[in-house]
């Protein structure tokens, strides 16, 4: 085993690799583009926060707690200008209003609703609500469940035009969208860097018969599909480096930059690039076309990325895609990640995350190896 | 027994049903060049493939150095340097770089590594362009590049595949001279293919001609020269010639044998080329045939290769085959 990785076969194929890709790194620079642009046009586009929607108010009740959450609403109004509201008589007018698209939703304040507070009777206030647009409905539930805690915490309850209602409930404090994407967009860099540098740059090397000469010289399969990929390896990490630390910038994530979580943060780009490569290496061993990898290329990211959780909740996921998240090492990359950069845990919250990445990049290095051929 | 220094008994390469080399035997002895040559898809790259290890053998032996590449690959990769027919060399690396990643692929220690390239550089004439990029060099340097590369581990048999393929006439004439001091140089044992028959009459000690697989001639140059009738080529076209006019060519002095070459060419094999040609300018004006093109030659290594090939240029007559090795790509 020491022998093997004394090997200075092994580290001649590394050595080739990356002086290859310092002398064109445009391709790989490329490669760090696309998960930085979507980073930035996802992040500001879905990140936004809602301003001046439109919210009715129907108060059945005069007494000092409902004009207290008038008022409440009114200072949102003129703060953050979430949301401006319209004052109704008629609740029916209302609701057909919000029904329309007139409104964004309507609330309810019911008749009681004082004397309940002061009863402590659970005092309700309703919530009505188009739930066709989920960020919209989610946004206004998130805003008045926090005025409404402010206000000595009368509980709000949704009643929804169509049908359901949920009760938001975050652990964490707020986290913009943008922050939300960064942990799948590192990984994305690394996918990417991994497509480019282990597929299509190895396909192409091997069409042009760079591979013919390496299989005349006494190397031996395992030194040389390890050093394909360490070689593809290391260069994914330098994308996942990169993004680490430009997306925590421009995300504005600044637990990044602590110490502990650099190191947490290293391990997860390190195992996050062997276990792509090596995925990527039992994909390519036995091809020979240099247009498949750049066929598969579009199926594979939107088969590995979308599911993983970077850019929605897998428990919002059908069973078949939830178990495509489960075997999907983008998975556990984009969960350790988000550990670290949004919730500022450690290493007792990736461990298992790095296993399962681990223990992916072991069993894919192994097959590739076996499948590998060495004849043409 | 003597040991050869190439050893090829019956070897047969096939690919699905299609048998590519098709019972090949020969040997090469220390020291020699030896030529294979063919037509495009006669099989000659498969042959080396085979020998060199890049493909699986169907059946049969090769044996180099006393190695069998099947039974002990490792050994016999050490023994030998093989140029690909497609360039090996990385162009994003420098010619230097290119010699260093392979000297650490043939494990020359780290001692030896820059001495061995140093000399390698003087032997190919490249030193002044050690430090660029491969992708920059000529044609021609490539290929003595790759020459290079080929002989980083001082190997002692040299296999190339048409190393001087696509190479202008002067780029031509200066591998082969490079390739024969080299040989001289470092005590090798070549083995060639090459679709340039001048180059192969020159420079290989002997020649093997292969089509459709199987070995169809294999002498010295000059002992296949003279295994074929005749010993000049009389190329004539003529304007409206009668009919019957190729019974008339047949009978003049001296014809062994003639082709018709379509466009009322003909190509005329005889013993006696000037006895022929004026028997043949003689016959014309008495038919009052004009004569519109008329050359002699004696027998070429061409003339050896038509003869046992059939045409001249094959068009490849390949069904179109499901699976093109990319190594073929771009040729
Ligand atoms: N991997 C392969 N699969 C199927 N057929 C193949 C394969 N490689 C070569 N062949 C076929 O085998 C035959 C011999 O090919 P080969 O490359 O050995 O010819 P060659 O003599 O080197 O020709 P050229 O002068 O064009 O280089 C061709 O008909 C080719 O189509
Ligand atoms: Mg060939």
């Amino acid at each position: 085993m020491l022998n093997f990785f004394q090997s200075g076969r092994m580290m001649a194929i590394v050595e080739r690799d990356l002086r290859k890709f310092f002398r064109s790194p445009a391709l790989m620079v490329a490669a760090m583009v696309f998960p930085l642009v979507q980073l930035i046009v996802l992040g500001n586009a879905f990140g936004g926060k809602i301003k001046d929607a439109k919210m009715g108010i129907v108060s059945h009740d005069t007494g000092p707690q409902a004009i207290r959450v008038i008022e409440a609403l009114r200072a949102v109004q003129s703060n953050a200008r979430t949301f401006q509201p319209i004052v109704y008589s008629d609740e029916q007018a209302m609701v057909a209003a919000v029904r329309r698209g007139d409104l964004n939703a309507g609330l309810v304040i019911p008749p009681q609703f004082s004397r309940d507070v002061y009863a402590h009777a659970r005092p309700h206030i309703g919530l009505v609500l188009d739930n066709t647009d989920n960020f919209m409905t989610a946004t206004f539930e998130d805003q008045l469940t926090q005025l409404v805690e402010a206000l000595n915490q009368p509980e709000v309850q949704p009643r929804v035009v169509q049908q359901t209602a949920l009760q938001v409930v975050e652990l964490y404090p707020y986290i913009e969208y943008m922050k939300y994407l960064l942990p799948g967009s590192i990984t994305l860099a690394m996918f990417v860097s991994v497509m480019i540098g282990g597929g299509i740059v190895y396909i192409d090397d091997k069409a042009r018969g760079v591979h013919e000469g390496y299989l005349v010289t006494p190397i031996t399969k395992l030194e040389l599909v390890a050093g394909l990929n360490v070689a593809g390896a290391l260069k994914a990490m330098g994308a996942g480096i990169v993004l680490t630390l430009l997306g925590s910038l421009i995300a504005g994530v600044g637990s990044t930059f602590q110490l502990a979580n650099l190191l947490w943060l290293f391990l997860l780009i390190a195992a996050t690039s062997f276990a792509f490569i090596s995925m990527m290496f039992v994909m390519m061993v036995r091809v020979s076309d240099p247009l498949i990898p750049r066929a598969v290329f579009g199926i594979l990211n939107t088969l590995l990325y979308f599911p993983s959780g970077a850019i929605y909740p897998i428990q919002a996921f059908p069973k078949w895609l939830q178990w495509i998240a489960w075997i999907d090492p983008f998975t556990y990359s984009v969960r350790g990640f988000k550990a670290v950069l949004l919730k500022g845990v450690g290493i007792a919250a990736i461990w298992p995350d790095l296993l399962y990445l681990g223990g992916f990049a072991m069993v894919a290095f192994a097959l590739s190896t076996l499948l590998f051929k060495r004849t043409l | 027994m003597a040991q050869h220094a190439i050893q090829v008994v019956d070897i047969v390469k096939r690919f699905g049903n299609f048998t590519a080399v098709d019972g090949v035997s020969f040997f090469v002895e220390e020291g020699e060049i030896f030529g294979l040559l063919g037509p495009n898809g006669a099989g000659k790259s498969t042959l080396i493939r085979m020998m060199t290890t890049l493909l699986d053998i169907t059946s049969g032996t090769a044996i180099i150095e006393g190695a069998d590449v099947r039974k002990d690959p490792d050994r016999a990769r050490r023994s030998m340097g093989v140029i690909p027919q497609a360039m090996t060399s990385d162009g994003d690396l420098t010619v230097w770089e290119n010699l260093s990643i392979y000297s650490k692929l043939y494990g020359i220690p780290a001692a030896d590594r820059e001495k061995s390239i140093d000399e390698l550089l003087e032997l190919v004439d490249l030193n002044q362009w050690r430090d660029a990029p491969a992708r920059n060099l000529s044609g021609g340097m490539r290929r003595r590049l790759e020459i290079a590369r080929g002989l980083v581990h001082r190997p002692r048999i040299f296999f190339l595949d048409e190393p001087t393929t696509g190479l202008d006439p002067v780029s031509r004439v200066a591998v082969w001279e490079m390739i024969t001091s080299i040989k001289h140089k470092r005590n090798l044992t070549v083995l060639i293919t090459t679709h340039y028959m001048d180059e192969a009459d020159r420079l290989c000690d002997r020649i093997a001609i292969v089509d459709h697989g199987k070995l169809v001639a294999l002498d010295t140059p000059r002992a296949l020269k003279s295994s074929i009738p005749g010993s000049s080529v009389i190329e004539a076209q003529f304007l409206q010639p009668p009919a019957g006019w190729q019974q008339t060519l047949e009978k003049l002095a001296a014809v062994n044998s003639i082709q018709p070459e379509g466009a009322d060419m003909y190509r005329i094999l005889t013993d006696d080329g000037s006895k022929t040609t004026t028997a043949l300018v003689e016959a014309a004006v008495r038919s009052n045939v004009v004569v519109k093109t008329l050359t002699v030659q004696s027998t070429t290594l061409d003339d050896v290769f038509v003869h046992y090939t059939g045409r001249q240029l094959r068009d490849q007559m390949v069904d179109s085959p499901l699976y093109v090795s990319p190594v073929a790509w771009g040729k």
